[in-house]
């Protein structure tokens, strides 16, 4: 083998290191690149500048009385109290039911689980569940824990699809999230913090309840947010609790009681009904209540960030 | 002073009290119920489909099954319009989302520089995290007025091709993240043998990074691909879902998939709660569902663990 190189070969080196040309190919490369990103922004306005023409005007006639009447046919008098009301239950409901098990299992599996079979299958059956679609979800819930309130006297006047049936499926909705977030958070905590306290001789709970766990709170914060605000969001599953689509009425002076366990809606609720109306004033309400709706999902990212600020460290 | 040797002594005493271990195997149990709780919730949505879905097929009549159309309350179960309708939408939304979700993945990889990337990168998060619902009422009254009836004024209202790209939207940022994830995590190494033989960074990016990341990418369009079966509000609010045709391949005219059929079953599930076979048949359209989605997820998931296992 010539150490010298082929001529043909120095000679499209040389070429391709003076050339002035322009590389064509490349830059239009790059454009193609700039324009893919450019899609997604320009949706993104897009979407929310369509959103909020459409509903300057209904805030703007209606103001507050929109956000305090219920439902109604006639798009005059329409409004998102029963679906705000019900999202604000649910989102109190949520953390009740996933954080606790979702951190639980998040600890066990990152602190105590011995690597065998046991463990991984709980860890890929997790990532199985984040799969699965949400609409599914709405089928469990039927079937197994709108069934359950029911068979247990707390079936109230809809034969358990009510609100607590709705809070429970988007909990176990969500968990599989809260679970890998927490996960997450809790991997990157350092491993010398724990041998530092195994060193001074604390037990394996202390370790992960005074060492890990408040190491990895603001991780663990910033991702239960996020799955709660994704759990706003949803609607499919709602469909299938029972959610109202319609309009219902709210009696005067009910129980707390009897509100959990009666007719319900949520804000999505709201927008779709909305949304599949034709006419142009449905539209507007529509687009309102969206505002809303993200006004709420993004307070809680607002507080997910804000969270994350506040106690993020590096180690 | 008891009998015991040195060594067994120290280890008693590091085994701590009683009530200490007690307390440790107490915890220890209380968070494996945690994790032994998200088998049950697997399990049950499992049985739960399963069994009802052969609950269905056990009453009802085959040849209903057979009936060119989807109306449930008409005792017609038409499983192809719904499969159709489902491939339309996800083959349309992944012809969207594919591109444009890679070629973002490529520039946030191989060209952003990290302020670039600070202020691109939450763009898509946010695309990630607006409600499907959200991009359902976008696409009934933007995409649909605005584009599609642009191309085919002759098109409805309520059309497929709007609800698809909707879908489409939806998937970019899960193609665009996981994609990006199997790029990076392509060695420093490689990129730098490339340019070291002068290759310029659209070679680079595209002979040498892309091929190196293919697994992560497959996976990527695979689970968007899911992602696209399983979304049920674009459509159900977008697609016009009951007047549907039967077996209709028309991308401008109305349709109906398999999570839309369920959606608008759902909303009268007052009256579906009888003794005919309208409610059973959602939970057999669930258990097809699911089977669908769980097998996608599965082989995504086995080319996401290929790629972290090369490097």
């Amino acid at each position: 083998m010539s150490l010298v190189a082929p001529a043909a070969t120095s000679a499209a080196v040389r070429r391709g290191l003076t050339s002035s040309q322009r590389d064509t190919r490349g830059t239009i490369f790059y454009l193609l690149l700039l324009l893919s990103l450019l899609f997604s922004l320009a949706v993104l306005a897009a979407l929310l500048l369509d959103v909020m023409s459409r509903a300057i005007p209904v805030f703007q006639t209606r103001g507050l009385d929109f956000l305090t009447s219920p439902l109604s046919s006639d798009p005059t008098k329409a409004g998102i109290a029963q679906g705000l009301f019900g999202t604000i239950v649910i989102a109190l409901l949520i953390p009740v039911i996933s954080f606790p098990f979702g951190i639980a299992t998040a600890v066990y599996l990152e602190e105590y689980a011995p690597n065998n079979r046991l463990t991984r299958f709980i860890a890929i059956n997790i990532r199985n569940l984040a799969g699965v679609p949400s609409i599914v979800y709405g089928l469990l819930g039927l079937a197994i824990f709108v069934a359950f309130f029911d068979a247990i006297g707390l079936g109230g006047t809809r034969d358990g699809r009510h609100l607590l049936a709705a809070a429970v499926t988007l909990g176990v909705l969500v968990l599989p999230i809260v679970i890998i977030t927490t996960a997450e958070a809790l991997r990157a905590v350092p491993l010398t913090i724990r041998e530092a306290g195994y060193g001074v001789g604390a037990s394996r709970w202390d370790v992960t309840r005074k060492l890990v766990l408040p190491a990895a709170l603001p991780g663990i914060l910033t991702g239960t947010v996020l799955a709660l605000a994704r759990a706003l969001g949803e609607t499919a599953p709602l469909l299938l609790i029972g959610g109202i689509v319609g309009g219902f009425s709210t009696p005067e002076g009910q129980s707390v009681a009897e509100t959990l366990l009666g007719s319900y809606t949520a804000l999505p609720l709201t927008v779709f009904q909305w949304a599949k109306q034709p006419q142009e004033d449905f539209r507007q309400l529509a687009a309102a209540a969206i505002v809303v709706l993200l006004a709420v999902t993004l307070f809680a990212n607002g507080v997910a960030v804000f969270l994350r600020n506040r106690f993020e460290r590096s180690w | 002073m008891s009998q015991a040797t040195p060594a067994l002594e120290l280890r008693t005493s590091l085994r701590g009290s009683a009530a200490r271990r007690r307390r440790e195997r107490f915890v220890q149990a209380v968070l494996l119920a945690g994790g032994l709780a998200s088998i049950g919730i697997s399990a049950l949505i499992v049985v739960t489909l399963i069994a009802d879905a052969l609950r269905f097929l056990a009453a009802v009549d085959l040849s209903a099954l057979n009936s060119i159309g989807w109306a449930p309350r008409r005792g017609m179960f038409d499983l192809p319009t719904l499969l159709i309708g489902t491939f339309l939408v996800s083959a349309i939304a992944m012809l969207l989302a594919a591109p444009v979700g890679l070629l973002s993945a490529i520039y946030l990889s191989e060209y952003a520089t990290p302020r670039v990337r600070s202020v691109v990168k939450p763009i898509l998060e946010i695309l990630a995290g607006i409600p499907s619902i959200v991009l359902g009422f976008f696409a009934i009254a933007v995409i649909s007025p605005e584009i599609v009836q642009r191309i085919n004024p002759k098109a409805p209202g309520f059309n497929v091709l709007a609800a698809s790209i909707g879908v489409g939207i939806l998937s970019i940022p899960l193609v665009a993240s996981v994609a990006e994830d199997a790029m990076r995590a392509v060695p420093r190494a490689l990129r730098e043998a490339s340019y070291g033989l002068g290759a310029r960074r659209l070679t680079t990016s595209l002979r040498v990074v892309f091929p190196a990341a293919i697994s992560g990418i497959v996976a990527a369009l695979i689970l968007a691909t899911s992602r696209a079966i399983g979304e049920t509000m674009v459509v159900a609010v977008a697609a016009g879902a009951s007047g549907s045709g039967a077996r209709s391949w028309d991308i401008f005219g109305p349709g109906q998939t398999l999570t839309a059929a369920m959606a608008s079953l759902a909303i009268g599930s007052d009256r579906v709660r009888g003794d005919d076979l309208a409610f059973p048949s959602l939970f057999f359209l669930g258990a097809v569902l699911f089977a669908m989605t769980f097998l996608l997820n599965v082989i995504g998931d086995a080319f996401v663990r290929r790629t972290r296992q090369r490097y």
